[in-house]
This record gives C-alpha cells, sequence and structure tokens, in this order.
C-alpha cells in the first residue's frame, strides 16, 4: 500500500477543494460588500461606489432595533427552556431505564429531523385549535422544540461518558440530591451544556420558517429581511444586519466547536 | 453484642431474578468479612444493599442495631470503594478526598487537613494537587480508599477492590488493607470472585451462589470442611467425591472433598490405593499439579516441584490420608 502521509494532494485535487470552498464562501463575502455600495435600490456589480453611510443609517433605523430586540429575547428565552428541559430529557433517559425509553429517546429528536415547515404548520393549527393568539410566546414556544433537541443531543453524549458510580459515590459520601447534581453532574456536564446552547441560540436566531408560522405581527431579524428585500428602499440596511447576523451566529457557533472538540481537558480545568 | 451487619431473610429480587434470595448474615463489629461467590451470585447485590443502593424486596437490614430499610446512602454510616473507583474527574485529589467532609459542612482549612491525614494513611501524603486522571491505577484506589475511610465510616464497603490490579500490586494491596484494617478497628465488608484473596484476607467468609449463602465460616472452614459440593469446587478446586467412591474409604454414602495437594502419587502398579492413569502435568513453580484419571473419574493431585514423576499416560497409584477425605453434607 501507498502511504499518503506527508505527501502532497494532486494539484487537480487541491483546485476542486479551493472552488468548493470559494463557492460556498464567496457569496457570503458579497453580501458584506454590498453592505458598502452606494446604490441603494438594486444590487449592481461592481458597486458603483462605496459608503460607510448604511451603519449609521442602520442604526438609526427603529425597526431594525425592534427585530433584533426580540430575535435576541426569543433565542435567550428558548434556550433558557431548552437547558432545562433538555437537560432534565437526557438525564432521564441515560441514567434509567424504562418502558419507551428508545421511543421517548425518537420523539426528542424527532422536531429537528422534521421540515420546520410541519411544524411550523403543526403548532400554528394547534394555537388556533386552542385559542392562543399570537405573541411573544408562541414564537418562543415554537424556536423551543428544535432548541431542546439541540442541548438534548449534546447531554445526552456527555451523561453517557460520566460513570455512572460517580453519582453513587457522591451520594454514599453523604450527599443529597441537591448537593449531588451542585457538585457533580453540573461540573461534568457544564461545557456539554454551554455547547449546546450556544447551538440552540444561534438556530433560533435565524430560524424563518417556523416563526412565519408561530409570530403575529412581530417581525425576528431574518423576517425582517425577507421583508426588506421584497421593498427596494435603502437596500443596503438590509446588508449591513446580515453582516451582524454572521457575526451573532457565526461566533457562539466556533466558540461551541472549540468547547466539545476537547470538552474532556475542559470539563476538568472549570475552577 | 450488637452486629455490625444483620440480614435478615433478606431477598432482592428483580422481576423474576432473584439476585438475593433469604439470606441471614450477622459481621461482627471489626471483622474483616469477605463475600465471595462467581458473578451473579448476589454478593455485590448484598454489598449495594448494606449501602442503600437497593432496597431489600423482604427481610429487614441493621447496621449496628439500627433499621436501614428506607435509609438513604447518604444517611448512613457506611462508605463504599467501588470498583472503578469513582473519582471525580473535575476535582484534583484532596477535594476528592475532602468530598464527604465538604458536603456535610465542614470548614474548609479542616476538611483539607483531615483529607491530608487521609491521604497520608494511605500513604500518598502530597498527592492532593494531582488531577485522578494523572494518577496510576493503584494510586486511584487509595484516594478512593482515602475518600472513604476520611469519614470514619462504622463499616467500609470494598467492591472487588483488588480486581483492577496487577498481581505484585495486589498482593502489596492485600497486606496493606489488612493492616490497615487491623489499625483502624474498622468493620470491612469485601466483596471479591478471587477465592485466594478472599482466604488470605478475611477473618470470615461467606461464599454465595444463585443468590444465596452457601456456607459462612473461618477460611479454614471454608477450605478444609466445605459442605457442599459447590463450595469444594468453587474454594480452591477441590476433588469432589462422589457417594459411590466415598463410601469405599469411609463406609458413608455421602459427598466426599479431598484436596489435591492431600495425594500422594507414586509408580506402584500394585499395592493400597486407587489405581489411575496420568494424563497430565502442569508446572506451577512451587508445585506441579497433575491431571489423573481413576476409572472415569478426573482427579488432581498438586505434588512439591522435583517430585520423581512417571510419564504421561502411564498407570500410577494414589494414596491419601483417610482424615484428610472430607465428608460434605450432601449424600445424593
Amino acid at each position: 500500500m501507498r502511504s499518503d502521509r506527508g505527501q502532497s494532494a494532486p494539484l487537480g485535487l487541491k483546485i476542486a477543494a479551493a472552488c468548493g470552498l470559494l463557492f460556498l464562501h464567496l457569496p457570503i463575502l458579497l453580501i458584506f460588500v454590498y453592505a458598502f455600495t452606494t446604490e441603494e435600490k438594486s444590487f449592481v456589480w461592481p458597486p458603483p461606489g462605496l459608503t460607510t453611510q448604511w451603519f449609521a443609517v442602520t442604526w438609526n433605523r427603529p425597526d431594525v432595533w425592534e427585530a433584533l430586540s426580540l430575535s435576541i429575547r426569543v433565542a435567550a428565552i428558548s434556550t433558557a427552556i431548552a437547558l432545562v428541559l433538555g437537560t432534565l430529557c437526557a438525564a432521564a433517559v441515560s441514567r434509567t431505564r424504562f418502558f419507551g425509553r428508545e421511543a421517548i429517546s425518537l420523539l426528542v429528536i424527532l422536531p429537528i429531523a422534521l421540515p420546520g415547515i410541519i411544524t411550523g404548520i403543526a403548532l400554528r393549527s394547534a394555537f388556533a385549535l386552542a385559542d392562543i393568539p399570537f405573541s411573544f410566546w408562541t414564537i418562543v414556544l415554537g424556536h423551543a422544540t428544535f432548541c431542546v433537541v439541540v442541548v438534548y443531543n449534546n447531554a445526552v453524549a456527555r451523561f453517557r461518558r460520566t460513570s455512572g458510580s460517580m453519582i453513587e459515590a457522591s451520594m454514599d459520601l453523604g450527599a443529597d440530591g441537591f448537593q449531588t447534581f451542585r457538585h457533580v453532574v453540573l461540573p461534568n456536564i457544564a461545557t456539554a451544556l454551554l455547547a449546546g446552547g450556544m447551538l440552540a441560540f444561534a438556530l433560533s436566531f435565524d430560524e424563518v420558517i417556523v416563526t412565519t408560522f408561530t409570530a403575529g405581527q412581530q417581525q425576528t431579524v431574518p423576517i425582517w429581511m425577507l421583508e426588506e428585500l421584497i421593498r427596494p428602499r435603502q437596500r443596503p440596511v438590509t446588508n449591513v444586519v446580515a453582516m451582524v447576523v454572521v457575526l451573532v451566529t457565526l461566533l457562539p457557533i466556533l466558540f461551541a466547536y472549540y468547547l466539545t472538540r476537547d470538552g474532556d481537558q475542559i470539563a476538568g480545568s472549570g475552577k | 453484642m450488637t452486629s455490625a451487619v444483620s440480614f435478615k431473610q433478606v431477598s432482592r429480587h428483580f422481576g423474576s431474578v432473584r439476585a438475593v434470595d433469604a439470606v441471614d448474615l450477622d459481621i461482627a463489629p471489626g471483622e474483616f468479612f469477605a463475600m465471595l461467590g462467581p458473578s451473579g451470585s448476589g454478593k455485590t447485590t448484598c454489598l449495594r444493599l448494606i449501602a442503600g443502593f437497593e432496597q431489600p424486596t423482604a427481610g429487614s437490614i441493621s447496621i449496628f442495631g439500627e433499621r436501614a430499610e428506607g435509609v438513604p446512602p447518604y444517611r448512613r454510616n457506611v462508605n463504599t470503594v467501588f470498583q472503578d473507583y469513582a473519582l471525580f474527574p473535575h476535582l484534583n485529589v484532596l477535594d476528592n478526598v475532602a468530598y464527604g467532609l465538604m458536603v456535610k459542612g465542614v470548614g474548609r482549612v479542616e476538611r483539607l487537613k483531615a483529607a491530608e491525614e487521609a491521604l497520608s494513611l494511605v500513604r500518598l501524603p502530597g498527592y492532593g494537587a494531582r488531577r485522578p486522571g494523572q494518577l496510576s491505577g493503584g494510586q486511584r484506589q487509595r484516594v478512593a480508599l482515602a475518600r472513604a475511610l476520611v469519614n470514619q465510616p462504622k463499616v467500609l464497603l470494598l467492591d472487588e477492590p483488588l480486581g483492577a490490579l496487577d498481581l505484585k500490586l495486589r498482593e502489596n494491596m492485600q497486606e496493606e488493607l489488612k493492616s490497615l484494617q487491623k489499625v483502624l478497628g474498622i468493620t470491612f465488608v469485601f466483596v471479591t470472585h478471587d477465592q485466594g484473596e478472599a482466604l488470605s484476607m478475611a477473618d470470615r467468609v461467606a461464599v454465595f451462589n444463585d443468590g444465596r449463602i452457601m456456607q459462612v465460616g473461618t477460611p479454614e472452614d471454608i477450605y478444609q470442611r466445605p459442605r457442599t459440593r459447590f463450595v469444594a469446587d468453587f474454594v480452591g478446586s477441590s476433588n469432589v467425591l462422589p457417594p459411590d467412591f466415598v463410601q469405599r474409604y469411609s463406609g458413608q454414602h455421602r459427598w466426599g472433598s479431598l484436596r489435591p495437594e492431600s495425594i500422594r502419587v507414586s509408580g506402584a502398579t500394585s499395592g493400597d490405593g486407587v489405581a489411575a492413569r496420568l494424563v497430565g502435568t502442569n508446572y506451577l513453580g512451587a508445585t506441579t499439579r497433575l491431571a489423573l484419571d481413576a476409572d472415569g473419574l478426573r482427579l488432581h493431585a498438586m505434588v512439591p516441584a522435583g517430585t520423581a514423576l512417571p510419564a504421561e499416560g502411564e498407570a500410577v497409584m494414589l494414596t491419601f490420608n483417610r482424615e484428610h477425605l472430607h465428608l460434605m453434607d450432601e449424600s445424593a
């Protein structure tokens, strides 16, 4: 057999890989460039001129602030709900054996496997049936359905890696249930929860489909952007917001990736 | 005198599985007590019943005279050394050892001092700042021991404490555990499937099989005077002799056992004794183990190394002292 270690890949493969990466990321850069264009009615390439005025315009638009604030509040509360429910569910599934355990595990994961449009329609008809008016809380509820999954997946993986006898050891040494959770369980799953929470936050922040079905007149950032694109007025403002969205979602995802990648060392050093 | 641990008709059933079945047991204070048995024999479940991780399906357990049923593990003055040690990976060694005192609300300075002392007791002074992940298996076990002892339990439970260690370390730990137990005077209850370990360390041994105790006694009792075929066979691989064979030598129609080291082997072809054929030799260092076939009955003999031996396949004559032939309770 031929060993490829240390050997360079063929030129053709390199070019193909570079093209693939460019194809994935050039359009995003394009969005960034349009945030500086002087043309406001349509996207013209190359941009006729460059300006930073759109940052100031965006800053002074109250609808942008409303959308941003709504998105952040929805993401934060959905994530909080997901952290509590996802952790509890993961603990139950990984710690005990009971009838229907596998079924519950599958049902919890289902919302993320299901197309968002199904979740959206289902929730909308459920809300209508129960006569629940659309509000901030209906959006939160919709987002929580898939946020729980993300937290659950992270937590369940960590629970499986932590030895069950550690909890027994804690009880044996005189710690009651709460003390055991506080001093043994939580420190061992903390990084998994942080990573899951950040992913959940990022997912909620750029969610469109479920939101369109569960929001009333309120606009989250992605919905606001969709509306903006239909009206040709101050188009680069959308691009400025897009840049912010990319940063707000990318940073937590990167951070979460680093946390789970070498979670073991981090789990030990959290003091 | 109150027993350290007392089981009265204790059963623990998991569905239709009788993990522990109507067990009566009394462990004296300050005793080094071994629960010996093959895996699945109920010995570990008994240990977990004492620790409080399991509740009995029937019967009653008392620890130093106090009823233990319904008392959660964290309210029992009993500590466990787990088979996988179960150290907390996010805490350093000193905080691991001090954990029991911490949850009881002992002040930081005081509990770290006690933990330091416990580490000296298990001969790991100065290891406090390390993480469990940086220790060897033997060191982890000592930390687990210190973490249990720092709470000054009335009963210390050890679940296969030496199972994961290599032979040399194991022998050292056996001696150390025994001397530690003498110094502290705490009741030690340990679970093992290794009969050598049970015989060499314990004051008394309970032999478990199928959720029941087959026999309780001193190591000598268990080894020299097994009551059942199972005990004879499990503890030290005795030769189990069927009633018909035993009747010829003792006059009683009962099962018997004969230790391999009680059999003498000679090359004589006539005279008193059991005619047999040598079918295999197994060199063990200080002794040689012989496999013999006495008219269809497979026997083992242990002879000192250096004994002149007939070649494999040859006829031999087996002799033994009648008093070494131990009669068991079973007659059929």
